[in-house]
């Protein structure tokens, strides 16, 4: 089988997220890495190798040229081969997820994996706009995934706010990557080197011909009002006094 | 900006608290637009039961749309039902919680009606320049003050960010979406929901949250210590992602920015470090206590009162108190 993993790159979610003088984010300091769900979509469909599928593994990118460095990690950690769509338009769920259907359309896949939310803007609806396009079921927020001996199907559980759902998708289908599918695995020094004999294509986002979806306009960011540290207790009697008050229970 | 669909939440047996603020952001948008919004009640064959309690918070209509088949509403079917309930309606806005359910759901109805989607707004307002939001980025760690192109658009509201809905006198007219109208995807088989014991508040409600992490160590202790002081306060209990990483809660506790987003009168955290990522989830409740034997905790930076001290020791001793 055939899985399509969308790869975003995002800065390191540990760190320091700045403004400039001008408002913008200050990414002079950043690390980037891998959006962490997109990572553990991506080593979820190594270990469908690992269990005995037979598996060909797509990453795919959209931006600029300088995602190739997440690509080739996406390859080291066992990715078959890359696309990088070079497109320098910001990131928006809407234009992404057409520019997701039209390299589904020409690869065709079986299965899409990607990570429920990226780290940065977290919009959490790429997926599902993703699946809703190419008229496919989804199951996001899986914490576990089967697919069936044929391939036909899989069986996903999901975290959702009243605890765990099981579902069962016909494939193909959009399956987006929780916290608990899995821990990504360490890329060691031989996967790294073997990798740059993989492919990775670069594939200009105009030659798709995806529509461009109506959009969000950012006016300003700013940073949270900021909470001050109050103060320390010592005494027990104190703090559930405290806590007593807090609460409305006098 | 255009009329607006509510997609009340919902677990397909019955609609859920999470709707109260959910319409106090129905009425803020009717408010500040001039729109009409109608609400939706989408699910099994008893929903529709509910649809009085809905008719005094100043919809023009409450839609019930009732189906066996939409008993567990998985995210294709609502989104099916939503997008012909729009096209019934003529509303071109739709809005849903930031929840589980809304969060898979609303994204298909946006890509299918070809709109722009604000995730988990938490403030909108009119100004000189049209209708403004505000929404979280980098886990909470910057607001951005956003615009959607165009006079439709999708939204999930963030529930912690919104009062409940005032009464009105005029009552809503009551109509029904005839579900048998329109083909319903089946490529998705609902199987099963594993759910915790549902004993204490919602999490996302609650007016107390308990929360603790992996220094509670198993789930005895978890469920003994946090449990015990939450259930004296009336409280729900919460946990960081390490404590349900190693399986000392449940997934369905977990707060933070992949997680539940909680803003009580007091958030009491228990062994808590205090991540960026769980801070996501928190910072905005009224009074937070920290207990932490770390001296040095980044939590104790937003704690209004915070104590030096091991868990273990203290919440048995707060427990005495609180009886």
């Amino acid at each position: 089988m055939k899985i399509l993993v969308a790869i975003k790159r995002v800065p390191d979610p540990y760190s320091k997220i700045r403004l400039d003088a001008d408002g913008q984010i200050d990414e002079s300091d950043f690390t980037w890495v891998i959006n962490p769900f997109d990572e553990i979509a991506l080593e979820e469909a190594v270990r469908l190798r690992e269990r005995g599928h037979t598996v060909e593994i797509v990453a795919v990118g959209i931006g600029d040229a300088e995602w190739e460095a997440q690509l080739k990690t996406a390859l080291a950690m066992g990715a078959d081969r890359a696309i990088l769509v070079l497109d320098d338009e910001p990131a928006d769920p809407g234009s992404v997820s057409e520019l997701l259907a039209a390299v589904f359309r020409r690869e065709q896949p079986d299965l899409v994996l990607m990570g429920k939310q990226a780290t940065d803007d977290d919009y959490n609806q790429t997926a599902q706009r993703l699946a809703a396009l190419l008229e496919l079921s989804q199951a996001t927020f899986a914490s576990a995934l089967e697919v069936s001996g044929d391939e036909k199907r899989a069986t996903v559980t999901r975290e959702v706010d009243a605890g765990r759902e099981t579902l069962e998708v016909s494939l193909p289908a959009i399956i987006t990557a929780d916290l608990r599918l899995n821990e990504p695995r360490y890329v060691a020094l031989p996967a790294i080197l073997k990798a740059r004999s993989k492919p990775l294509e670069r594939l200009p986002a105009s030659e798709l011909g995806a529509r461009k979806a109506a959009g969000v306009a950012i006016i300003k960011m700013e940073a949270p009002p900021r909470r001050s540290a109050g103060r320390r207790v010592q005494d027990v009697d104190e703090l559930a006094g405290l806590i007593r008050a807090a609460a409305g229970r006098s | 900006m255009s009329d607006l669909l509510v997609l009340a939440e919902t677990d397909g047996a019955q609609t859920l608290p999470g709707t109260q603020p959910l319409l106090g952001f129905a009425q803020r948008y009717a408010a500040e637009t001039g729109a009409d919004f109608d609400v939706l009640l989408l699910g099994g064959t008893e929903i529709g039961v509910e649809a009085e309690a809905y008719r005094q918070f100043g919809a023009r209509r409450v839609v019930v749309a009732a189906s066996p088949d939409l008993q567990h509403p998985t995210a294709d079917r609502a989104a099916a039902v939503c997008e012909a309930v729009m096209r019934q309606t003529g509303c071109q806005s739709l809005a849903g919680l930031s929840s589980s359910f809304g969060r898979d759901v609303l994204p298909r109805v946006a890509a299918r009606r070809d709109l722009p989607m604000l995730s988990d707004v938490m403030r909108l307002e009119k100004t000189g320049d049209g209708l403004i939001f505000q929404r979280p980025m980098y886990a909470g760690s910057l607001i951005a003050t956003v615009r959607i192109e165009g006079e439709d658009g999708v939204f999930s509201v963030r529930g912690t960010a919104f009062g409940p809905p005032e009464s009105v006198e005029k009552t809503s007219e009551v109509e029904a979406f005839d579900v048998a109208t329109i083909t319903l995807p089946g490529g998705v088989t609902w199987i099963s929901l594993e759910a915790g014991a549902n004993k204490r508040p919602d999490l996302t409600m609650a007016s107390v949250v308990v929360s603790g992490g992996r220094p509670l160590r198993d789930a005895e202790t978890f469920e003994r210590l946090l449990g015990g002081l939450a259930d004296r306060l009336g409280g729900a209990v919460g946990a960081t992602r390490a404590a349900v990483d190693s399986g000392i809660a449940p997934n369905e506790l977990q707060v933070g920015q992949t997680g539940k987003t909680v803003a009580p009168q007091l958030y009491i955290a228990a062994g808590v470090s205090g991540s960026i990522q769980h801070l996501a989830g928190m910072k905005d409740s009224k009074v937070i206590v920290a207990i932490n034997n770390d001296p040095d905790a980044p939590i104790f930076e937003v704690a209004d009162y915070g104590m030096v001290a091991d868990l273990n020791d203290v919440i048995p001793q707060l427990m005495d108190r609180l009886n």
